[in-house]
């Protein structure tokens, strides 16, 4: 019978510990405010509430006692919480740096089945069909706001390792480009001039691979160029080098053709129009999306198996964690069993020393939370970093530690509390008061 | 040795905490192998049976071809063995998701890469066959590919004559790689030159070549035979890059972004919070025992002994929780690998990742069971058995 009880009990602690990660992973952040501002004002007016607070009092009190095994709580978890959310930035960072090139006034035109620029053929006969396309921009002159691009790929040598060569994106543009993509502006130095040998760099490409300053000289497919300007743009391009469409066709001998066609829209809604015409056109086997599509689907793949893996070792480290929090918080219970009897026997319920245990574990976890969540945003939020993309040549984007991931950091924080508090809170109500008393 | 009941009842001492302190132990081995697998997917340059072969390629971009005519020219180079050239086919099956590592090859290409060991008999019907591709055994269950099969490819690059992009190939052979091949050997889609050239809408193809594996008469010629081919396009446009294909494959593996450094940054993290979680409660246990130290110093135990004993004890401890978590490793990477559908190459844990992984262990162990163990060394008898 006994045994059945104690199974019964190890049953429905289990079901609580379920049914909470269920709704705290549910819960948006007001709802757990919420809960917060309602525990907070059963603690300031009830009688319980009150008890609950003096018992947490004097725990607190001791916890500079057991500094050191109250800071396995906070350390291990500053480790799960700082490693996720790290993880988390790397993901979130490099889609949105994809995701932020493209928008859906603008769409891009490549050969059928393409996939991506790199893999791309135009002849210049489909670019200009795609260009008087109906639903395209026109300018003042009544031409079309189009840039018929190329991307070619240049072995340059990184910076942190001189030693290895690494693919850098080189993008042919044409004069429009420039109305076409207004993110982009020139920081340092001038735009290139057509017909030149001359390109600007991307602030992300200069600051990962080596040479690229204004004013130096580049080796590209055999013959020099030069370096005359820097442009930013906070996104994907930014990793790029750019010069003019004709002069680097006609370096990588590409005579008149192109790998792509970007095109200004009338409106967004101008698309379908855009896409039904160039899909009837007989002369063409084109692949049509907004660049916003084109842009964020490049980043799906890389962002899924980021987010995979942070958040399975994310797991596997609380895991650790809690069990860490566990034995802190059995050894604190129980060097403080007495005094938890002794308050039992005076007249205090279960219900204050419970949530006074937990309520321990759980600033210890926050606090953890917060150093963890902490460091990671110093020392990681904008950290730039490169990895292969789509036109298999380098994409550089930065970490992005944002709000809203500093608040999963926490959220997890404080369910690893609840589960490592529980137990020993449990414990700590259930042992007889005779018992307890007597062990010491 | 003799102490080892000793050690072991006191590890077990308070079986909760023990038990407690073992999971944590358990989940950071778990990682560790879980991730240490990852790094050896990525950095799979190491390719025991290609330590003969050099990779030429562009030197200005991976993206530019060199002339086939090339080839006779670095075949007379001495100490070249053989010369083999091949392109990137850039496949998918079925669906954009599916991509298929698959390269046209010439003829010999399948020669100077021993470690695909295609049965004679297959080899004979691929020669014999125009259409025919042969593919590494786990592409092949990836996709549920027989011998026989007809597969179309769509390469996302070059069209047929025709303008279709869907090429039809007749699979005549599955390979099984040889010991020492580089991981994700066995994801490879090999088929003839010949019918790329023949069938291809781009006509230059059959002019150019993607890229030349050059195999050696001995590996200690590769830099004086690297530096001979590079010469024979120096100052034309068409300069090539020769380096060994180790080389090739790592500088590759760098560009997909430090697996290394993320993978050594996480462990730090992962193994500084595991001493202090096992620090803690170990420093605790041997705080409890003071008396029972006492007790075996003054029935003639040495200090020596007892420091012996309470740092072999914080050993045991990281080896019971490393080995169960480095065995569940073993067990949880090849379904992973499984079920990420040939995405991730995660080789099993090898005898490396265990050698490293017991090092950890005995380090990690006596660091954590120093202080403690020190503690005890020092332990004055009357002091401690007066409860002061």
């Amino acid at each position: 019978m006994k045994r059945m009880k104690k199974f019964g009990f190890g049953l429905l602690t289990l079901l609580i510990v379920a049914a909470f990660l269920v709704v705290w992973i549910a819960l948006p952040w007001q709802g757990i405010v919420a809960i917060a501002v309602v525990f907070a004002l059963w603690m300031a007016l009830t009688r319980r509430g009150r008890q609950t607070w003096q018992v947490t009092r004097v725990g607190l009190a001791t916890v500079v006692q057991r500094l050191g095994s109250s800071s396995v709580v906070v350390v291990g978890i500053a480790g799960v919480v700082g490693v996720l959310v790290a993880m988390l930035a790397m993901s979130d960072g490099f889609a949105e740096t994809l995701r932020s090139t493209g928008n859906d006034r603008t769409a891009i035109v490549l050969r059928g089945g393409s996939q991506a620029e790199l893999n791309s053929i135009l002849d210049r006969d489909s670019a200009n069909v795609v260009m008087q396309a109906p639903g395209v921009k026109k300018d003042a002159q009544g031409r079309p706001i189009a840039s018929g691009e190329l991307v070619v790929v240049a072995n340059l040598p990184r910076k942190s390792d001189p030693g290895s060569d690494s693919n850098v994106p080189i993008r042919g543009v044409s004069a429009d480009v420039w109305s076409l993509r207004d993110q982009v502006k020139i920081v340092e130095g001038r735009k290139f001039t057509p017909g030149l040998r001359e390109l600007i760099v991307g602030k992300g490409a200069r600051g990962q691979f080596a040479g690229l300053d204004v004013g130096r000289s580049i080796r590209l497919a055999g013959q020099t160029w030069t370096v005359v300007g820097e442009f930013v743009s906070n996104d994907v391009l930014e990793s790029e080098l750019w010069g003019d469409t004709q002069s680097v066709a006609s370096a990588y001998r590409r005579g008149s053709s192109m790998q792509s066609v970007t095109v200004m829209l009338d409106s967004p809604a101008a698309f379908d129009t855009f896409k039904a015409s160039l899909a009837g056109d007989p002369r063409l086997k084109v692949d049509v999306s907004t660049t916003q599509e084109y842009f964020s689907k490049q980043s799906e793949g890389l962002t899924r198996v980021l987010r995979a893996v942070g958040i399975t070792v994310g797991i596997i480290m609380a895991i650790g964690a809690v069990f860490g929090a566990l034995n802190t918080m059995f050894a604190a219970i129980q060097a403080r069993a007495r005094e938890i009897a002794t308050l039992r026997a005076i007249g205090f319920r279960g219900i204050p020393v419970v949530v006074s245990v937990m309520l321990e574990t759980m600033l210890l976890a926050l606090l953890g939370g917060v150093i963890g969540a902490g460091i990671v945003w110093i020392v990681f939020n904008g950290y730039t970093a490169s990895t292969l993309g789509a036109n298999f040549s380098q994409v550089v984007f930065r970490f992005h530690v944002s709000a809203a991931l500093l608040w999963t950091g926490i959220k997890w924080a404080l369910a690893i509390g609840f589960i490592g508090g529980l137990f020993p809170a449990l414990r700590a109500a259930r042992v007889p008061v005779t018992t307890a008393l007597r062990e010491l | 040795m003799k102490y080892m009941h000793l050690i072991w009842a006191a590890l077990f001492r308070r079986k909760t905490r023990t038990f407690f302190t073992l999971v944590s132990i358990l989940a950071a081995f778990l990682l560790f192998g879980m991730l240490d697998a990852t790094r050896a997917a990525f950095a799979s340059g190491d390719s025991v049976v290609g330590v003969d072969r050099l990779i030429t390629t562009s030197k200005y971009s991976i993206i530019q071809s060199l002339p086939a005519s090339l080839s006779t020219r670095i075949q007379a180079i001495p100490g070249v063995k053989a010369v083999a050239a091949a392109n990137w086919f850039g496949g998918i099956y079925q669906d954009p998701k599916n991509f298929v590592l698959s390269f046209a090859v010439s003829e010999n290409y399948l020669d100077i890469y021993r470690e695909i060991e295609l049965p004679a008999d297959q080899r004979k019907v691929y020669e014999n066959t125009r259409t025919g591709a042969v593919v590494g055994e786990a592409l092949a269950k990836r996709f549920g590919w027989k011998l026989g099969d007809k597969v179309p490819l769509q390469s996302t690059i070059f069209p047929q004559r025709n303008g279709d992009k869907t090429w039809p190939f007749d699979i005549v052979g599955i390979y099984r790689p040889a010991k020492g091949a580089a991981n994700g050997t066995d994801q490879q889609f090999f088929f003839h030159h010949k019918y790329f050239e023949d069938a291809n809408a781009f006509q230059s193809v059959g002019t150019t070549v993607g890229w030349y594996a050059v195999q050696l008469t001995s590996a200690d010629k590769a830099d004086s035979v690297a530096r001979a081919i590079d010469a024979l396009s120096a100052n034309s446009d068409h300069e090539t890059k020769t380096q060994t294909e180790q080389a090739f494959n790592a500088s590759f593996a760098k560009q997909l972004g430090d697996i290394g450094l993320i993978v050594s940054a996480i462990m730090g993290a992962v193994f500084f919070t595991l001493i202090l979680l096992t620090g803690n409660p170990m420093a605790q246990a041997v705080r409890e025992r003071t008396h029972e130290l006492a007790v075996l110093k003054t029935i003639g135990f040495s200090s020596h002994s007892v420091l012996g004993m309470v740092l072999a004890e914080g050993i045991l401890l990281l080896v019971l929780g490393g080995v169960l978590g480095l065995a569940l490793a073993g067990i949880v990477v090849p379904i992973v690998a499984k079920g990420s559908g040939g995405m991730l190459n995660l080789p099993p844990i090898g005898t490396q990742t265990w050698i490293l992984g017991l090092v950890l262990m005995v380090v990690i162990g006596a660091l954590v069971g120093a202080l403690p163990a020190l503690r005890a060394m020092r332990l004055n008898i009357v002091d401690a058995l007066a409860g002061r």
